[in-house]
């Protein structure tokens, strides 16, 4: 399946999809969206790379591949569970903060954030874990 | 230090002749301990025991509660000073020996689980402790674990006090239960509770079921013979001086809540008894050293268990004595067994005598422990033997019961007189033996030295033992409250257990004579025991059951996985949805529907029936494509964004690996089945739907506690910072299931590649 429209298509895409996979991430907090649905759009983003070229093609886009994604997810979330011992708090107590920022608006950051980020990257290393591995058979 | 020995480095400074001193912590750890229980023994026998309690798991009922009352206090000392000799009685013993570290670190843990097992004042800390006390026991009886026969003696081991232990922990939870909680104290201290309880009989046989597994009761017994494949260090710590008895210590203390009454009494006497003649009966047909050993513990262990069963001062009192004098006397004739071993490369009986002249020490330590086995005065053998036949005598009332258990008793005894004749006298004063595998060259110092101590103490015990004998009343105390025994004196005056000792030496004199004429011969398997039923057990049924049911369910047949798996879910949870009377009551409340989602419905039904009916693969493949889409219709109607952007990608990518492994699949699709199978499949599949269409019926229209659902959306965006619920609940306020879905997406996702690599390497 090689053909120069969706090749091309494939290409022009790929940014958008990334970019609105980490929209969908970030706006999960007060919107529909979060870190699996993040997670998916991201993959499915691969996964088109993977059916316009191939499968190595669509590998190389990650550096580490597949495989570097559950650990690093996984270890996200639990780190991110982990950090409200150190205020001597229960496991995955959340934590906010809010940053002034210049120009009068402010950054609202929380612990929960890095817990969703640990969900899309590990959601995205399953998924393509298991499309790479079959298509590469 | 253990990093350090742990390197491989470390392995070999450890065989270089004559490094010993880095094991010095090894032998300081347990010398250490002693010190700090003899250093509190003023205070356990003034009844002010010292206490210690450190947080645990406080959700579980479960801390560290420590108390080294006397009870705790004999067996601490026991436990901590035969485990430094044994420690230093090793490193020459293991010298050049591979898996040192192993082997230093089995058995420290197993000094330490055992320390913690007579010291815990919580009986959940008893248990996790006595089961530790099986796992070092299962790591060290297995030390040679190149070899079948350790491999086989050690699983032997850990499945027979495993599952002793398994019954013990049912016990404790419902001891625990009855009670509130594991404290030992407040357990004790109203055993009455338990008595009129309904669950007392199966706390009591529960309780049993460990300390008999654990202590080589009949007919459990036969692991411990089979354990002495084990090091002989390890024979003489775990096997015979200490772990053995935790059976007899968990008894002592819990006495004062289950004993006292007839079934325990009956168990105990007739458990016991069987035990003390089987062991007494088997050892004289043994010929290896350590076998001899070996049996006697066994019906030493049966003694101790007879007299705790008998329930008066008198006995608690010669349990304890019995136990300790077993402990030194046993600990030494291990301990001189190794170094025979060790010296001339055999332990055969029949091969071994004469051994005076090549180590004269040793003998010495063998005459003094066997001196004690015997009974003979002044050792604390013959202390505890005369305790034990004044109990059995003044045990019961009518003389006949009375009587014949002191019989049983000499039987026992007498064996024992036997036997250590043959060990004291035969193998050292004998005729010379051989030819011997080894050539003895002088035992090490090290060899030699803690055997004699152990034998010492238990001269030195049996010729002042005044200063046992507060220690021991204390305890007795503990076994039965409120209990007063005799002073232990070493002369008890003219009286009938004199008499029985002497009938006791005479008779063991007299089988010493029929031994020598008749030494025992190896011999085949009998076709019945105790032994032939585990291995029929473990290696016969248990594996045909499993073969049995692993063709049975796990044929190798997807469609027949489905139906299992549907079906014992409809007959499980529709079983429970009928009983429950529930299904008449909720039916969606009052919502109106209107045209666009009885359009969906019916479109969704349409595509169902199209995955079923579908001529092609790829049709159905699509039809279920368009059932999912509908699913997501459904979302976006009843206002379920999350749901529904989910639903859809799920869907792409579902058919995206669907056509993936397309060309896997085998090419015809339109299988022939059977009738009779597709209208089983009909109906598991209707039966399913149905059941799932109640389940949601019965789920929205029933309540069982308030909604969760409004606090959710009252705090979200107070607590959580966050106006999407859905989300908020995924990653903050059941964050932990989240964490635990993620865990198992990623685990799913390696089983898939490591199915995907099996088969690959197939092919």
């Amino acid at each position: 399946m090689s053909s120069l429209i969706l090749r091309t298509v494939a290409r022009l895409l790929l940014p958008i999809l990334v970019l609105i996979s980490l929209f969908l991430l970030l706006r999960g907090h007060n919107s529909p969206g979060g870190g699996f649905v993040g997670g998916l759009v991201c993959a499915a983003a691969i996964i088109l790379q993977m059916l316009a070229y191939d499968a190595p093609t669509a590998r190389r886009m990650l550096r580490g591949g597949p495989w570097l994604l559950l650990p690093l997810g996984l270890g996200l979330a639990l780190v991110s569970g982990l950090a409200s011992l150190l205020w001597g708090q229960p496991f995955m107590t959340s934590h906010f903060a809010s940053v002034p920022l210049p120009g009068g608006s402010t950054l609202d950051l929380g612990l929960p954030t890095v817990f969703d980020l640990g969900v899309y990257l590990v959601v995205l290393g399953t998924v393509l874990l298991i499309v790479l591995s079959l298509a590469e058979e | 230090m253990a990093s350090h020995l742990a390197t491989d480095r470390g392995k070999t400074l450890l065989r270089v002749p004559g490094w010993r001193w880095p094991l010095a912590p090894v032998v300081a750890l347990p010398l250490a301990l002693f010190a700090f229980a003899l250093s509190h023994a003023p205070a356990a026998l003034a009844g002010t025991p010292w206490e210690a309690t450190i947080r645990w798991l406080p959700a579980l009922g479960l801390s560290l509660q420590l108390r080294l009352d006397s009870l705790s206090l004999v067996f601490t000392l026991l436990v901590t000073g035969i485990g430094t000799l044994v420690m230093a009685y090793s490193i020459p013993y293991m010298q050049g020996e591979y898996g040192l570290v192993r082997y230093y670190a089995s058995l420290t843990l197993f000094m330490l689980a055992m320390t913690g097992l007579v010291v815990a004042g919580n009986l959940l800390l008893l248990f996790v402790c006595w089961e530790l006390t099986s796992i070092s026991s299962y790591l060290l009886i297995g030390f040679r674990h190149e070899e079948v026969e350790s491999q086989e003696a050690a699983l032997q081991a850990l499945l027979i006090t495993g599952a002793g232990g398994l019954a013990m922990l049912a016990g404790v939870v419902l001891i625990g239960q009855v009670y509130g909680g594991f404290d030992l104290g407040v357990i004790l201290a109203e055993p009455a509770r338990l008595r009129a309880h309904p669950w007392y009989g199966w706390a009591l046989g529960l309780i049993l079921a460990g300390a008999f597994t654990k202590s080589a009761q009949f007919p459990f017994h036969f692991w411990l013979p089979e354990a002495m494949v084990a090091p002989t260090p390890v024979s003489a710590y775990l096997h015979s001086a200490t772990m053995v008895k935790a059976g007899i210590y968990l008894l002592a203390r819990l006495a004062p809540l289950l004993g006292g009454t007839r079934a325990w009494q009956a168990t105990l006497l007739t458990v016991g008894g069987l035990t003390m003649l089987l062991g007494a009966w088997q050892a004289l047909r043994q010929h290896d050293l350590k076998a001899i050993l070996a049996y006697t513990t066994i019906s030493s262990l049966g003694t101790m268990v007879v007299l705790l069963g008998l329930g008066t001062a008198g006995a608690a009192q010669a349990a304890l004595v019995t136990l300790i004098a077993h402990a030194l006397y046993k600990g030494a004739l291990f301990l001189v067994a190794g170094a025979i071993d060790h010296e001339t490369g055999t332990r055969d009986v029949r091969l071994l005598g004469g051994l005076w002249v090549h180590g004269p020490t040793l003998g010495l330590v063998a005459a003094l422990a066997t001196l004690s086995m015997a009974g003979l005065p002044p050792t604390l053998g013959f202390v505890a033997k005369e305790l034990g036949y004044g109990a059995t005598l003044g045990w019961s009332a009518q003389a006949v019961a009375a009587g014949g258990l002191a019989l049983v008793l000499l039987a026992a005894n007498a064996c024992n007189v036997a036997l250590a004749v043959v060990l004291g006298y035969r193998v050292f004063f004998g005729e010379a033996g051989g030819p011997w595998p080894r050539k003895p060259h002088g035992a090490s110092w090290l060899l030699v030295l803690p055997g004699l101590l152990l034998a010492a103490a238990s001269w030195l015990a049996g010729l002042l033992p005044r200063y046992l004998d507060g220690a021991v009343a204390e305890a007795v105390g503990h076994v039965l409250p409120g209990a007063h025994p005799a002073h232990l004196a070493l002369w008890h005056g003219w009286s009938l257990p004199l008499g029985l000792s002497v009938a006791t030496l005479g008779s063991g004199a007299a089988l010493y004579a029929l031994w020598t004429r008749r030494p025992p011969a190896p011999r085949g398997e009998p076709r019945w025991s105790a032994l032939a039923a585990y291995r029929w057990l473990v290696h016969r049924a248990l594996p045909a059951a499993a073969a049995g049911l692993t063709r049975a369910l796990q044929n190798g047949s997807l469609r027949f996985y489905m139906i299992v798996i549907l079906a014992s879910t409809v007959v499980v949870a529709g079983g429970t949805l009928l009983r429950s009377g529930l299904l008449g009551r909720g039916i969606l409340g009052g919502e109106a529907y209107a045209w666009p989602e009885l359009l969906m419905t019916g479109l969704l039904v349409a595509a169902a029936l199209g995955v079923v009916l579908a001529p092609t693969r790829l049709g159905a493949i699509l039809s279920l494509g368009a059932v999912g889409s509908m699913v997501t219709l459904l979302y976006v109607r009843f206002r379920a964004p999350d749901l529904a952007l989910t639903q859809l990608l799920i869907e792409a990518l579902t058919v995206i690996l669907l056509l993936q492994v397309f060309h896997y699949l085998p090419p015809g699709f339109e299988e022939t089945v059977r009738p009779r199978r597709a209208a089983l499949e009909i109906v598991v599949a209707v039966s399913v739907g149905l059941l799932m269409a109640g389940l949601v019926l019965v789920a929205n229209g029933v309540q069982f506690a308030p909604p969760v659902a409004r606090y959710y959306l009252e705090q979200s965006v107070p607590l959580a910072h966050g106006h999407n619920v859905v989300n908020v609940i995924l990653v903050d306020f059941r964050g932990y299931d989240t964490l635990g879905e993620i865990t198992v997406l990623a685990t799913a996702a390696i089983g898939v590649y490591a199915l995907l690599r099996a088969s690959r390497r197939k092919a």
